[in-house]
Formats: structure tokens, C-alpha cells, sequence
């Protein structure tokens, strides 16, 4: 085998990536023709279904803003090394955070009160749910990607508990907390562009998608822009010299986790005030794996995870759009499709690179040759 | 009595829950030994689950259902061979992916083939499944509880999977410590760098290992779709492959201890099924969810090193490159 193939710096984070998406699509039309049904039609079902009215993007950026606080979690930990596949858990403990807040405050207090308090309890319940899988991997060795998983199962036991038996609005047979107060709704995206003059169809995409973009921005600025971020950044790509710089790695294993715990934990802010306005048994709804692939694709930096979380958005919206019109393909159809994602992405991104790589190697012999 | 016999069928429920965790976990420790994460046992599981129903609901035979169950599930182990050994990929990022496209890949060819919402067709037919094998004299013991339920229950009245099963620990056992086969393989999972100085081929060992993984994942998923219920149903596997990878790692990735781990996990479940709202003398009602949570708070507190301490293969995880 040779060494690792190299590739010019834009075609690693851009050309790459969509090439291996280009790949997964392509197997994922195969699947689809297999299943009796064109994929030249499913795609246009997609397209149309995730971005064909006001209604529909509002509905994409909606789903999109919850893989962006998923995504978002699964990058800041992968720059410290770390496979934190607990998302789905600590998004889920997270919203309990959220919930109580808003249960608490909403109809108390201002709504500018309660989302300050809000992603403060989501973000500090998520990182709490974060902190022993983390404290284990820095203190005691523990595979971190065990323990998240094991607190995954963990946290839903105990959520189904709180709902089933605590926090269940009295008299009622589903386990769900009564609604929460108006003021602890997100304004939905609708009413604040109506109050800005600007006429958007109404959709469940809330205020929640800004908070998203602010935490991307946090995490541009935290990772890239200051000594912390340098220190984990170092500390996830050698170890040895982080201690040789005078980072200590088991600090930034906690910190990073915390951080990443606390961005999964406010997923709740789009999901359960933006939308659903109580809590409810699992809804995190597997948000925390598409969060892998969303940051696989978005090669861990804010941008890509803004752009892939729009794509991955796209896919569920424009899911629900295809399983209604075509009778042979259900929502699972693109379960599929972020499995073939996450696999061209990430665990087979290095089979695209050395044909790539040979392809660059020729083009720039050839212009030397010329030159 | 009464107790005696809530007793005996909660060890029979134990057994039955235990049959795929134990074939999974075993599987799962041939794949981590030779040093590849067995993350992707639920989605090998339930990607046999799937193949089995299918083939079996179509072809009437359980049998022709276990064999596409095993080969559904071998193709998945070798693809993530594909892309962790062969393109020294990431293990757990391949794992899931494996996971995640099963989630849907079941479903999705569900609906298509069968028209049912995802689900295969009821397995009724005879010879669809795998059912329960009835020992000679089990009425006559079933006339002397004691111990003629134990036998009745437990040694009867199970399926052939089980005896597979139980007969899988000792001879893993034996593959691992007593052959050249377990010795290369427990040193592929140790140090690569020594089996591939001594001539040995470290890809192909992990193929191997690979192989046996999806081999007995297959069975195990197998199980699940047409011996413990009638069909393939959406995530039927519900976790069970991540319970067996935690009963491996609670095991110390050693056969008997693995099983004990199987059986022990597979008891809080017959017992958070038998204790579900009832009330107990001095405790009162205990939440189902706490026992349900125990195993991997259990594993969790033996990873941490609290109850024992678990040391893992040394090279696990870590793709195997010649020029390092």
C-alpha cells in the first residue's frame, strides 16, 4: 500500500466529499430501481418535496436545524479525538433541561427570559449526560464510544421513566408533559418575517434555526479562533505533543465533551419549543446519528455542517414527499440513503481519494510537462 | 409452588433472551479479538432478521431462511472488512453506517416485496420456523414438578438455535485456545506487526474473523425473525446487538465469562418482564426501566473499572498498515 494519497487542499474538503456523496446517491437511485420505482422520478419527488413551496424549505430548514445542534456535537468532539455517538442520548436528556424550563417559566416569564434560561438548562442537562462517558475515556481509560452508547440506552430508560411515571400531565394515557406555556414557544419563522414585512408560508421552522447558526458560529470562534481551540485541536491529532505544549489531553477530553453535549442538549429548543411544545417519549427521533453524518460530510467545520444539515434536512422533508407519492418507497428510503452516506463519507472516504489523487498527480505532471 | 414455577419459567424466558445475546456476543468476540470493533452486530442481526423472513415467508423453509439470514449478514461483515482492512476505513464510523442503512434497507425492501408496511408475511407454515423441540416423556415429567418442570421447561421446549447455542461457548472456546487458528487470531487482535513478521496475513486472518462474526450474527438474527416471533418486524432487533457488544466487554472478551454475562443480562430482562406493575414486599413497585438500565450501567461501572476491570485487545480499532 502506498502512503496516504494527497490531494490539492479544495478538492479534500470540497471535491472529495462530493464525490463520495455523488457515489451514495447513485447506489441509493440503484436501490431505488430496484425497488420498481425511477430514481430520475424519486429524485425530483425529493427535490420538489424538500424545496418546491415556502412550506417545504421551511419544513427542510426545520429538520435541518436540529442536525446542525447533532452535528455540530459529533465535530467538536471529533477535533479532540473523540467518537461521541451518545448525541441521540444527550439530546434527549437535554431536552428534559429544556422541558423543565419552559414548563416552568412559560406563561411566568417573557419569552425573551425564557430561551436565555432555556439553552442554559438544555445545554447544561446535555452536558451533564455528557460528563461521566467523558470523565471515564479522561480518567480511567473507558472507551468513549461504549460508554456514549451505553448511555444512550441509559438515558432513554430513564426518560421513559420521568415520562411514564413523574412528569406525565395527569389523567392522560400517553406519556407526555402537559403543554408549555405561550411564552416559552418559538416564534415561528412565519410571524417573524410577517412582522418584517416579508409574507412566508407558516411551517415549524421557529427561531430555534438562528440559535443554530449562533452555536455554529460559537463553534467556528471556540475551535479556530482561540487558544482553547488550538489546545483541542492539538490535543486530538497527537496526544504526545499536546503534553509536550503543556496541554493537558484529559482536560480538554472533559471540556470538549461538555461543549459537545451541550450544543446536542439544545436540539430540544427547535424540537419541543419550536414544535411540539411539551415533551414526548424519543423525540430526538435519531437526530443524534444523523448528526455523524452530517458531520462527516461537512468535514467537521461549521460551514460543511450548515450545508450538509441542509442536504439531510432535505432528505426527510422531501422522504415524507417521495413515501406519499410513490407507493413502493416508505420515510425509510432515506434511512438508507444516510447509511450509504455515512459509509462513502466515512468509512470508505479513503477508496475515492487515490484515483483522485492519481487523477491530480497526472493533471500536474502534464502542466509541468508543458510548462 | 406457585413461586417454584414463577421461578422455572422466568429461567426459561432467561434462556430464550439469552440465545441471540450469546450468538451475538460470541460473534462479536471472534471480530474484536483479531482487532475490529464489533460495532455493527445490530445491524448484521437485524439484516439476517430480515433475509431469513424474507426467504423463509417465500420459500417455506427455515432452513433456506437461516442460510440467506448467515449470508445477508456475512456480506455485511465483509463490507466492513472492505473498508476497514482493505481501505483501513474507520470501524466505528463503518459499523454505523452498517447500523444505520439496515434501520432502513429492512423496511424499505419490506414494503416493496411484501406490500405490508415494512413487515414480512406471518411465518405459519410449517417448516417456517424455527419451533420448540419436545424431549421424549415431557408429559410424564410435567407430572413431577420437581424436577420434571425444570426438565420440561428448560431442557425441552426449546428450539434447535438454543442447542446451537449452547453448544457455540465451548466450542469457541476451544477454536480460540486450542487451535493454531485461535492463536493467530488472538495475536492479529494483540499485535499485528508480530502474526505479519511471522509470515502470516493480517488482512486475511481479520477476513476470516470477520467471516465467523457475520456467520454467527446471521444466526443470531435468524433467531430473532423465525424462532422467537413469527416475521421480521422494524427494528426488531431493538439494541440487542449493542446489549451482546456490552455482554462481550462484560465477559472480558472470554467465552465463558461472555456467557455468564448473556445469561445475567438476558435474567434482569425475564425479571423486568415478570415484575412489570407489580408490587414487591418492603421495595413497593420497582420502575421496569431501572432493570432494564442495568446492563449497561453495569458495563458502564465495569469499563470504568469500579466492579473488575475489562482490558480490551490491544490493537482493536486500529487499522493495520504495513509501512507504521
Amino acid at each position: 500500500m502506498n502512503a496516504p494519497a494527497k490531494l490539492p487542499r479544495w478538492a479534500e474538503l470540497g471535491l472529495l466529499p462530493l464525490v463520495n456523496l455523488a457515489a451514495a446517491l447513485l447506489l441509493s437511485g440503484v436501490i431505488v430501481k430496484v425497488l420498481g420505482e425511477s430514481p430520475w422520478a424519486a429524485l425530483k419527488l425529493l427535490a420538489s418535496g424538500s424545496l418546491g413551496s415556502e412550506e417545504n424549505i421551511g419544513y427542510t430548514l426545520y429538520y435541518a436545524t436540529n442536525f446542525m445542534f447533532t452535528g455540530l456535537a459529533v465535530a467538536v468532539a471529533y477535533h479532540a479525538g473523540l467518537f461521541n455517538i451518545g448525541g441521540e442520548g444527550q439530546a434527549y436528556v437535554g431536552g428534559l433541561g429544556v422541558g423543565l424550563v419552559a414548563l416552568w417559566l412559560g406563561g411566568r416569564a417573557p419569552f425573551l427570559v425564557v430561551l436565555p434560561v432555556a439553552i442554559l438548562g438544555g445545554a447544561v442537562f446535555g452536558a451533564a449526560w455528557a460528563f461521566i462517558p467523558a470523565w471515564l475515556q479522561a480518567r480511567r481509560g473507558s472507551h468513549i464510544v461504549i460508554t456514549t452508547i451505553m448511555f444512550n440506552f441509559i438515558g432513554s430508560a430513564l426518560m421513559t421513566y420521568l415520562l411514564v411515571n413523574v412528569l406525565i400531565k395527569p389523567g392522560q394515557q400517553s406519556p407526555e408533559t402537559r403543554e408549555f406555556g405561550a411564552t416559552a414557544f418559538m416564534p415561528a419563522a412565519s410571524d417573524l418575517l410577517a412582522k418584517a414585512g416579508i409574507d412566508f408560508s407558516p411551517s415549524p421552522l421557529n427561531l430555534a434555526f438562528v440559535v443554530a447558526l449562533g452555536a455554529g458560529a460559537l463553534v467556528w470562534v471556540l475551535v479556530w479562533r482561540t487558544r482553547w481551540g488550538y489546545a483541542l485541536r492539538v490535543a486530538g491529532q497527537n496526544q504526545a505533543a499536546a503534553v509536550y505544549a503543556g496541554i493537558s489531553p484529559p482536560r480538554i477530553i472533559v471540556q470538549s465533551m461538555l461543549l459537545s453535549g451541550a450544543l446536542a442538549g439544545c436540539l430540544a429548543l427547535n424540537e419541543l419549543m419550536g414544535s411540539q411544545h411539551r415533551i414526548l417519549i424519543d423525540f430526538p427521533g435519531g437526530a443524534g446519528f444523523v448528526g455523524i453524518a452530517v458531520a462527516l460530510m461537512g468535514r467537521n467545520h461549521p460551514a460543511g455542517i450548515f450545508l450538509s444539515a441542509v442536504l439531510f434536512g432535505a432528505l426527510a422533508q422531501g422522504g415524507s414527499q417521495l413515501s406519499f407519492d410513490m407507493p413502493k418507497i416508505n420515510r425509510d428510503m432515506v434511512v438508507v440513503i444516510q447509511g450509504l452516506v455515512i459509509l462513502f463519507c466515512g468509512a470508505l472516504e479513503n477508496v475515492m481519494r487515490a484515483p483522485l489523487a492519481a487523477v491530480f498527480a497526472r493533471l500536474a505532471g502534464r502542466r509541468e510537462a508543458e510548462g | 409452588m406457585e413461586n417454584y414455577t414463577l421461578v422455572v419459567l422466568t429461567l426459561a424466558a432467561t434462556i430464550r433472551v439469552a440465545t441471540p445475546l450469546v450468538l451475538a456476543a460470541i460473534a462479536g468476540m471472534f471480530s474484536e479479538r483479531a482487532g475490529v470493533i464489533a460495532l455493527g452486530l445490530e445491524g448484521m442481526m437485524l439484516g439476517a432478521a430480515f433475509a431469513a423472513a424474507a426467504v423463509s415467508a417465500v420459500s417455506g423453509s427455515a432452513w433456506l431462511g437461516l442460510g440467506a439470514g448467515m449470508a445477508a449478514s456475512v456480506a455485511l461483515a465483509l463490507l466492513i472488512g472492505f473498508a476497514t482492512v482493505t481501505h483501513r476505513g474507520n470501524q466505528v464510523i463503518a459499523a454505523m453506517a452498517i447500523n444505520i442503512m439496515i434501520a432502513g434497507l429492512g423496511p424499505t425492501l419490506g414494503l416493496a416485496w411484501f406490500g405490508l408496511g415494512g413487515q414480512t408475511p406471518q411465518l405459519e407454515g410449517a417448516g417456517q420456523r424455527f419451533t420448540a423441540l419436545a424431549w421424549p416423556g415431557v408429559e410424564a415429567a410435567r407430572a413431577h414438578p420437581f424436577p420434571g418442570l425444570l426438565y420440561a421447561e428448560l431442557l425441552s421446549g426449546q428450539n434447535l438455535i438454543v442447542y446451537l447455542a449452547a453448544l457455540l461457548v465451548p466450542l469457541s472456546a476451544w477454536v480460540l485456545y486450542r487451535t493454531r487458528f485461535g492463536l493467530r487470531l488472538r495475536a492479529v487482535g494483540e499485535n499485528p506487526l508480530a502474526v505479519d513478521t511471522a509470515g502470516i496475513s493480517v488482512t486475511g486472518l481479520r477476513y476470516q474473523a470477520l467471516a465467523i462474526c457475520g456467520a454467527l450474527a446471521g444466526v443470531a438474527g435468524t433467531y430473532l425473525s423465525t424462532a422467537a416471533s413469527a416475521g421480521f418486524s422494524r427494528d426488531m432487533t431493538a439494541g440487542k446487538g449493542y446489549l451482546a457488544l456490552a455482554a462481550l466487554i462484560f465477559g472480558k472478551w472470554k467465552p465463558y465469562p461472555t456467557l455468564g454475562a448473556c445469561l445475567l443480562f438476558a435474567f434482569t430482562d425475564a425479571v423486568a418482564a415478570q415484575l412489570q406493575g407489580r408490587s414487591l414486599p418492603f421495595v413497593g413497585v420497582v420502575p421496569v426501566q431501572f432493570i432494564i438500565a442495568l446492563p449497561y450501567v453495569l458495563t458502564v461501572l465495569l469499563l470504568a473499572g469500579f466492579v473488575g476491570k475489562a482490558v480490551a485487545p490491544a490493537a482493536i480499532g486500529v487499522p493495520y498498515s504495513k509501512e507504521k
